[in-house]
């Protein structure tokens, strides 16, 4: 029978790629079963009572804030927060290729798999372009894993087998399952820059990274501690569990609101879409009043605007990102809101950074970049500077100098 | 299959034996009664869904699905499948965003152009299967990896630009516009309006041969039917309602990299959910639209219960089984 053949065969392949679609690394094996409680019992496996939440980072991070950063305060990229200097002269002028230049650079990347990596992607090529021009870099080889962990390890195994990279470059998927293919490539003898997301290991010449995520969500919470009356309610909306930098992004606002008077009435995962977003943010309207809206990140923050707007609500205080279309509409609506930074313009680092440790000079082991928020009163600065950049730009990405600028970013 | 229950002779034992059958045929009353039993259970856990304003807030956000869902029957009834319908709603919202960034006055060229662009999609997908005869598993499936891609390497992984707000009109205001008072979506209106076309479509020659094609496609053939014509206009019909989902679905949220991820599964499964055979040859449009109201409602009641967004995909997986069981009991009894 054809058509039941056709039936089990598409009930297959719909479980097949239902149940592929939820099997990444996560290195949680059970999923969060009370979310919507976080408010009364704190839930094993996310927020401030979870393995994610480690006391001694999340006090160091908070304390970084306050930190002044070593390095030019015009080129933030370049700047370090109390740096531990390594020296790199072994990697100076070794590998046939000489100090003159014309070094293979080459960098496995991730994914571009939304706008806050295609943006900082721009911000890099653009930098490699300057450096190809003064003859400090010949190559620029890229592997792009499209958020695939095996992807990206033989990626980087195919760096390490061809030999003839100069450094390698890598910003890892996820954090356990990339370490060891990260240090198969230190034990290869090459410099290796690791940026953004963490491996667990420490084989890397720098990991280059922005203060964090306890800063990140820390910074949020307590800015709707402050802008709310005691017994307010706030909506948590995250993309998706799992990840180190988005856990602790929530473990740090956990902790903050479970400290503060406010009352947490929910915390959902979203996957950043849009529309999804909106429908969670008016059904919690229509159950009662929310007065502040978290998110660990500003994906889709528009959507969640628009469903006060369209509820008739008042606009609610709001914790959103550096992307331009969150600014504006907090511009056009005078909403009391913070754009959270998690520092775009780190994607210039590792390029820089390469130059640095073939030049024989000191880099940061951990290169840990400042991270700053965007406030109400830098928000007309950053959009009078980004007026030209499209919706889902980030206004800290850090390429206004870059000879490409703004073409580069506007026409993406 | 019929909707009415036919009460004309028995008992009212045997009306009651009649009823008891229809609920269980896993066809459209199954699905009808699960709808119900869904929005009940969510009136009780949340009293305030029932109000005026929180319904036209779920139709608002059901609509797309709905439009959707009436699209993949066209192609699932004729004994094909369209998966190609979520990378199709991405993609056309990505292009409307990227070439009107805004710009009121490209609104309805831009719009022109996303019917033409779907359209072709369409025509591809069904002269691809109905004249190379690629199974449309095979053809959907690569168009699905084509346009996902495609658009990738068209915007450099993320999208850009900006819906002007002409665009957004359709799938986010009603009338009378108010914002927080009593509306009727436009979306709604959308959806009905398709919703009658498709009942019309279906009782025409055109519907009632589709669903034979379905059924049979040799004998449908043997009796004068142009059998990869019919299936191409069904595709054209999907892609053609797809892109009518991705103005309303734009319309509602805007623009973000994940528009239009996992609509053709909620779109199969809202269709299989309604009681048509997957193969083909039976099930209403009626039934695919309660299909697509019972996922919708469904998902509500798992945002209400608190139940994770990461058991979501599992249960979904499991609804999509049970209701194939379903419709396969109650072909071998």
């Amino acid at each position: 029978m054809r058509s039941t053949r056709a039936l089990l065969a598409s009930a297959a392949a719909g479980t097949l790629l239902l149940l592929t679609a939820c099997t990444t690394d996560t290195p949680t094996e059970e999923a969060p079963s009370t979310e919507t409680s976080a408010a009364q019992e704190a839930p094993a496996d996310s927020g401030a009572e979870s393995e994610w939440f480690v006391q001694a980072d999340y006090d160091r991070e908070l304390a970084q804030r306050d930190v002044e950063p070593e390095g030019p305060a015009d080129e933030p990229w370049l700047q370090a927060i109390e740096p531990e200097w390594v020296d790199t002269a072994d990697f100076a002028g070794e590998d046939g290729a000489g100090e003159s230049g014309d070094k293979t650079l080459c960098f496995s990347n991730a994914s571009v798999s939304n706008p806050w990596r295609v943006t900082g992607w721009i911000t890099m090529q653009q930098q490699v372009e300057v450096l190809q021009e003064e003859g400090v870099i010949g190559e620029f080889r890229v592997s792009d894993a499209a958020d695939d962990d095996n992807k990206q390890i033989s990626d980087i195994q195919a760096f390490v087998e061809a030999g003839d990279c100069d450094a390698i470059v890598i910003s890892p998927s996820t954090t356990a399952t990339l370490t060891p293919a990260v240090e198969a490539a230190c034990e290869s003898g090459k410099p290796v820059i690791v940026f953004d997301r963490g491996v667990n290991t420490d084989c890397m010449v720098t990991f280059i990274h922005p203060i964090g995520g306890y800063a990140y969500g820390a910074v949020g919470a307590e800015f709707l501690a402050e802008n709310l009356d005691p017994g307010s309610t706030v909506l948590a909306l995250r993309i998706l569990p799992g990840v180190d930098v988005l856990e602790h992004r929530w473990a740090a606002a956990d902790k903050i609101f479970s400290e503060s008077d406010l009352e947490v009435v929910g915390v959902e995962f979203t996957g950043g879409d849009g529309a999804k977003i909106k429908d969670l943010v008016t059904q919690y309207l229509q159950r009662g009043e929310v007065d502040g809206i978290w998110m660990d990140a500003g994906d889709g923050s528009v959507a969640a605007v628009e469903a006060f707007e369209d509820a008739g609500q008042p606009y609610p205080v709001f914790v959103g990102e550096d992307e331009m279309s969150f600014l504006r509409k907090w511009d056009e609506t005078g909403m009391t809101a913070i754009g959270n930074v998690y520092s775009n313009f780190q994607w210039r680092t590792p390029i820089l950074a390469a130059q640095k440790i073939w030049a024989g000079e000191e880099v940061p082991s951990e290169w840990v970049l400042p991270q700053a928020p965007v406030t109400d009163a830098d928000l007309a600065g950053f959009l009078e500077a980004n007026a030209d950049m499209p919706s889902l730009h980030y206004a800290k990405f850090g390429g206004e100098d870059l000879p490409g600028y703004p073409e580069a970013w506007t026409d993406r | 299959m019929t909707l009415t229950a036919d009460t004309s002779r028995g008992t009212a034992r045997g009306t009651a034996r009649r009823w008891r059958e229809q609920l269980l045929s896993g066809g459209s009353w199954t699905v009808l009664a699960l709808l119900v039993l869904v929005l009940a259970v969510i009136v009780v856990i949340n009293p305030s869904f029932a109000e005026p304003v929180s319904l036209m807030a779920f139709a608002k956000k059901a609509a797309p699905l709905v439009v959707l869902a009436i699209g993949q029957y066209f192609v699932i009834v004729s004994g094909e499948f369209d998966l190609s319908v979520g990378s199709l709603v991405g993609a056309q919202v990505v292009i409307a965003a990227r070439l009107m960034d805004g710009d009121e006055a490209l609104t309805w060229p831009v719009v022109g152009l996303m019917l033409v662009f779907g359209l072709l999609v369409g025509l591809v997908n069904g002269l691809v299967t109905t004249l190379l005869r690629v199974p449309s598993f095979i053809t959907t499936l690569g168009m699905m990896l084509v346009l996902f891609g495609a658009i990738r390497l068209w915007t450099g992984g993320a999208p850009t630009g900006a819906l002007s707000e002409s665009f957004r009109v359709l799938g986010r205001k009603g009338f009378p516009d108010v914002p927080g008072q009593f509306q009727v979506p436009y979306a709604l209106l959308v959806a009905l309006v398709v919703v009658g076309l498709a009942v019309l479509l279906m009782r025409r020659p055109f519907g009632r041969t589709l669903v034979a094609v379905g059924d049979n496609a040799v004998a449908a053939a043997y009796s004068g039917a142009s059998v990869w014509w019919l299936r191409t206009r069904a595709f054209l019909l999907s892609s053609f309602l797809a892109t009518v989902a991705a103005v309303l679905i734009g319309g509602f949220a805007g623009v973000t990299a994940q528009v239009g991820q996992g609509l053709e599964f909620m779109a199969i499964t809202a269709v299989v959910l309604g009681g048509v055979a997957l193969g083909g040859g039976r099930g209403t449009v009626v039934a695919a639209m309660v299909g697509a109201l019972t996922l919708e409602a469904l998902f509500t009641l798992f945002n209400q219960l608190a139940l994770p967004s990461t058991v979501r995909p599992a249960v979904q997986g499991v609804i999509l089984i049970v209701a194939v069981a379903y419709a396969a009991r109650r072909r071998r009894t």
